[in-house]
């Protein structure tokens, strides 16, 4: 069984917007800089004023890996994992399984969109090439 | 430079590493400590303090069965320092923070330690190193990773090296290299667990096991342990052989602790750590004779010496590629066969590998007068490294 994320004041809006279908990123109200993970403060002023508010959910890949090797018992190989640069979130990587069916397909630069699936109390991340977008 | 006395390393023992062995850490970590105890002609009444990386630890199996308190019990040792640090520069952090203790006072000799019993744990239970496995949560850095499926190291190594390749044009051919050298080296190291030859043809046809790594890119897991003494410099006489000074050390960390968010993924925490210590001594890289570098995937050899300065940004595959790093090379790296053919002990078994270099002790793959060596640990976001030298 794959471990979940425990829920803390940070990361549960990012973890449950899912249900929505929202990518939630942090973001400062005074400086206005993402902030990934998630924090209480704000690296940049320390602001304490952190909101976090749904980003389009689209990015390009800056990299990525195929994983071939089942950890687990029921885990169904090979998938690709990828690293994505989060459009509207300068700097916010937001790394995930890619749903496609040729895993080898996925390339960096590629463009992605964001997908959730529901495990226990979460929403879990999925990226999904982007159709007819140029890579 | 320098306006604080010196920290020295004056012992270093490895227990007979193996695989699946069966043996309780303990008999690993005592055989490791005598080992170390007769290199540097002390005894256990000689040791006041004691240090370890992370401390006890389950996170994953068999990744850190022995804590400081059962390893004083075991050798009885009455200490006036213990210490155990799960949280600082890599697994060089035990070795680090001894050498301050030793530096203030706080004890004379410190022993260091690292034990595993990732071999046995492994197969007993049927699970892989995988961190939070068996949990229904988890927590911090690895809540970002785990959850959406990279699970294991190996997907975080793999998703660097996928960047550098795009960057720099390296290929799985530079990273073979890398593994090739290493178990050339292996196979003039008694102690290390693979012995047989390995050929590139043999590197490209194994198994993926997370792209662009394979089977060959990834470091053993094993059973065993390794001590490494350190001494305060006035302490170092009582001993046998030369003091392995401590000429500078290097923690810095500018990034997140994360394996995803660094701005440039095709650099790590070691670039960090690597400019700091260079910043604290007058030598260069230049004048190191027999390198260490943190090998738990291949690709973090090249991302480590181009963060020692051993080459620009981006030009490792073409130092790998010269022969440099392997035997007869002029920057040896990992001449007891690294953790990739060697064993995963954690960094503490390329920094005994340059402490026998620098005291003429490798045998057949001794490099030729070696007097200076640096020793890098850590992969992702954590690092820590050290230059050593000898009179």
């Amino acid at each position: 069984m794959r471990p979940l994320p425990e829920l803390t004041a940070e990361n549960t809006a990012f973890w449950t917007g899912g249900e929505r279908g929202e990518l939630m990123i942090a973001f400062c109200s005074d400086c206005d800089k993402a902030i990934h993970p998630p924090q209480l403060l704000c690296p940049t002023c320390q602001s304490q004023a952190v909101v976090t508010r749904a980003v389009a959910g689209t990015g390009a890949v800056y990299s990525f890996t195929v994983n071939h090797q089942p950890w687990l018992p029921d885990m169904a190989v090979p998938f690709a994992i990828a690293v994505v640069d989060v459009d509207d979130a300068p700097g916010v990587r937001v790394t995930a399984p890619v749903a496609c069916d040729d895993p080898d397909s996925v390339q960096i630069g590629q463009r992605m969109v964001i997908g959730f699936e529901p495990s226990g109390d979460v929403w879990l991340p999925l990226w999904s090439p982007l159709e007819g977008a140029a890579g | 430079m320098r306006d604080f006395p010196r920290a020295a390393i004056t012992g270093v023992g490895m227990s007979d590493i193996g695989r699946n062995t069966g043996r309780p850490a303990m008999l690993h970590l005592a055989e490791a400590a005598d080992r170390a105890l007769a290199r540097a002609g002390l005894t256990r009444a000689d040791i006041d303090g004691i240090a370890t990386y992370p401390g006890k630890a389950d996170n994953s199996p068999g990744m850190s069965p022995l804590g400081t308190g059962e390893v004083r019990g075991a050798l009885g040792l009455k200490t006036r320092w213990h210490c155990a640090v799960p949280d600082g520069p890599a697994q060089m952090a035990p070795i680090m923070v001894a050498a301050m203790a030793v530096m203030t006072g706080q004890a004379r000799h410190v022993l260091c330690f690292r034990a595993l019993t990732e071999s046995s744990s492994q197969t007993a239970g049927r699970r892989a190193s995988i961190a939070g496995a068996g949990k229904a949560q988890i927590g911090g850095w690895l809540s970002w990773l785990v959850p959406v499926g990279a699970m294991s190291a190996s997907n975080w190594a793999g998703w660097i090296a996928n960047r550098y390749f795009h960057e720099f044009g390296m290929t799985r051919e530079h990273l073979g290299m890398v593994a090739v050298a290493e178990r050339q080296f292996a196979q003039m190291n008694p102690l290390a667990v693979m012995q047989k030859p390995l050929s590139l043809d043999d590197y490209l046809a194994a198994r993926m096991i997370s792209s662009p790594l394979g089977l060959f890119d990834c470091d053993i897991p094993i059973d065993g342990a390794a001590v490494i003494i350190v001494s305060a410099a006035d302490a170092a006489s009582d001993c046998r052989l030369p003091p392995l000074r401590i000429e500078a050390m290097g923690s810095a960390l500018g990034s997140l602790e994360t394996w995803d968010q660094r701005p440039d993924l095709t650099t790590m925490g070691a670039n960090d750590a690597g400019a700091d210590l260079w910043s604290r001594t007058s030598l260069k890289p230049d004048d190191v004779d027999v390198l260490g570098l943190y090998d738990g995937f291949s690709i973090f050899v090249p991302i480590w010496l181009e963060a020692l300065g051993f080459c620009g940004h981006g030009e490792a595959k073409d130092l790998i590629a010269s022969g440099a790093i392997g035997p007869g090379g002029r920057f040896p790296v990992n001449t007891g066969g690294g953790q990739l053919s060697g064993g995963r002990l954690h960094g503490f078994g390329l920094l005994h590998e340059v402490c026998l270099q620098l005291w003429g002790q490798a045998g057949d793959r001794q490099v030729a007068d070696a007097r200076t060596g640096v020793c890098g640990m850590g992969g992702g976001f954590i690092a820590g490294a050290m230059l050593l030298n000898r009179d």
